[in-house]
């Protein structure tokens, strides 16, 4: 399959780890990503803060320029382009698929805003219409392209006895400019794609909450707090690692943990990973072709579980309880020595 | 403005917040239900929840509202946004709130008083590059902003340059004239208020 791809201005450094492993499993997947030629930044959540037309325009830009480069070439003149799908554009990163898919949404509920925004792409040269690209996020992608039969088929090196807390943030399940591929407050996606690769998923009420977003460089007492939240409720759950599908909160959650277990006198010790790294490292590909080991809390240690593969993991002295609910009833909070086995 | 097509319902700075939000946010739809204050990550640290700053707006609060920590608190999740049961678009007001106060100069006395110079600093990086360059925008912003909290960032900045997180040089777009044509025009485009 093939799609537009805008990596982010993330992923080309900080998140350099997310770039590398989602090029390593979109090979493995045979998904081909094709990058959009010249983007531009998304304008993050800085741009609306300071200068709204500015914001849409930036985005515009990074809209037309994709639109352009993967326009439907159609077969025969004879079918009208409108039959055909529109491209697909794919953004890894949180802020950067919302700004694309809002924008695209905003120009289209508005023509006055579209009129405006082409005004300001029209000193550039380019121009865009609403509706021409379907954005989509990486995750999104990967189970509902390419699948979990897909993806299961591809492990090699299942993840047994990793205790995993997904964690989605915000902006990829809300609030769904171009549709929902996941519910937006209690999102099982990744959880799913999790224990396709042999992880064992804890419970991780947090998952959809916030991580605070630019919030780390402007005040520390509200930014550190949802941290801490954040981290203590993976921590609760005995998680041998936070998995992360954007790049903010991989930088938040990782870098700044140090400066949470300072300032609460906690003892946090969680490595975050990206989704792809650990789809990576099920699928046998090398850990230095997914980029771990660029985090600032190690993974190593917590990787060695799978390294010991089939080690079925260590059972507790709990006693067995009967089930208490099923896939239908409605999701709530379990703690470790409830969890099914 | 003159003729509009609804009748003219509430307080000037209603319609003033309503009108430098690009895309109608349904605001006068809002029922003071608390739904978005409740649903807010930050609420806690907010001096007044959205449903409150909402009340104020309608009551032409102008300069309480545009004082207040409350928009610059809001960390963009679309959290409210998503519960609203009304469909206001809570963080596209919050952005609007948040022009509104830098223009009129408020929002250095907030108590997150750094966040215009973090967001500014941010822009004239994209402006001059296409993208953003996360060494020259933490340093320049802590060093012209933050000179006092240099010491506390340094370890963190040394630690991304040692694992290769941050290059040491701007990436620059190829077409970086036409994005700042685009980006000037838009500049143009932005004192016209929505009709």
């Amino acid at each position: 399959m093939q799609y537009g791809y805008y990596p982010g201005c993330s992923l080309e450094r900080n998140a350099g780890a997310y770039h590398e492993s989602t090029m390593a499993v979109a090979g493995v997947l045979g998904l081909q990503f094709t990058e959009v030629d010249d983007w531009n930044c998304c304008g993050a959540t800085e741009f609306f803060s300071v200068n709204q037309m500015q914001a849409y325009a930036l985005t515009g830009r990074n809209l037309a320029l994709a639109a352009d480069q993967f326009a439907p070439q159609p077969a025969l003149p004879v079918i009208p382009v409108e039959v055909a799908e529109p491209p697909q554009l794919v953004a890894p990163c949180s802020a950067c698929y919302l700004n694309l898919s809002k924008v695209d949404r905003y120009l289209a509920s508005s023509p006055e805003l579209a009129a405006k925004v082409n005004t300001a792409l029209d000193a550039g040269g380019l121009h865009y219409d609403p509706g021409s690209l379907r954005v989509r996020h990486l995750l999104d992608v990967m189970v509902n392209d390419a699948g979990y039969d897909a993806i299961a088929a591809r492990v090699q090196r299942a993840l047994t006895g990793l205790r995993v807390a997904p964690y989605y943030g915000c902006l990829v399940v809300r609030p769904g400019f171009q549709g929902q591929f996941d519910d937006p407050e209690y999102p099982t996606t990744l959880d799913k794609l999790m224990r396709v690769l042999g992880a064992k998923v804890v419970d991780f009420p947090l998952k959809a909450h916030c991580c605070g977003g630019h919030m780390t460089q402007i005040s520390e007492d509200v930014a550190l707090e949802l941290l801490r939240r954040l981290l203590k409720n993976a921590a609760d759950y005995q998680a041998d690692v936070i998995v992360t599908l954007c790049p903010m909160c991989q930088l938040n959650l990782d870098v700044f943990q140090r400066a949470v277990n300072r300032r609460f006198g906690t003892n946090f010790n969680l490595p975050v990973l990206f989704f792809t790294q650990l789809m990576g490292l099920a699928f046998g590909l090398a850990p230095e072709r997914l980029g771990i080991g660029k985090e600032f809390v190690a993974s190593r240690p917590a990787l060695a579980k799978i390294g010991a593969s089939g080690e079925a993991e260590q059972e507790r002295a709990v006693g067995k309880r009967a089930k208490r609910r099923n896939d239908q009833s409605l999701p709530m909070p379990y703690m470790p020595e409830e969890e099914e086995r | 403005m003159g003729a509009s097509k609804k009748p003219v319902r509430g307080s000037v700075f209603f319609h003033e917040v309503v009108g430098a939000t690009a895309v109608d946010p349904h605001l006068e739809a809002c029922l003071q239900c608390g739904t978005c204050g409740g649903s807010c990550p930050s609420g806690n640290d907010m001096e007044h929840t959205p449903r409150t700053l909402f009340a104020m707006i309608a009551a032409g609060m102008r300069e309480t509202v545009l004082r207040s920590n409350t928009p610059w608190y809001c960390v963009s999740c679309y959290y409210c946004m998503e519960r609203c049961p009304q469909e206001v678009h809570i963080t596209d007001v919050m952005y609007t709130l948040k022009r509104l106060a830098i223009k009129e100069g408020f929002s250095r006395q907030s108590s997150a008083a750094q966040a215009p110079a973090f967001s500014e600093t941010f822009m004239e990086h994209v402006e001059r590059y296409g993208r953003s360059f996360e060494l020259g925008l933490i340093t320049r912003y802590f060093l012209r902003h933050r000179p006092l909290d240099t010491v506390k960032i340094a370890p963190i900045g040394a630690g991304m340059l040692r694992r290769k997180r941050f290059d040491l040089t701007p990436r620059k777009i190829r077409q970086i004239e036409q994005l700042q044509a685009i980006l000037a025009r838009a500049d143009e485009l932005e004192g016209i208020a929505r009709v």
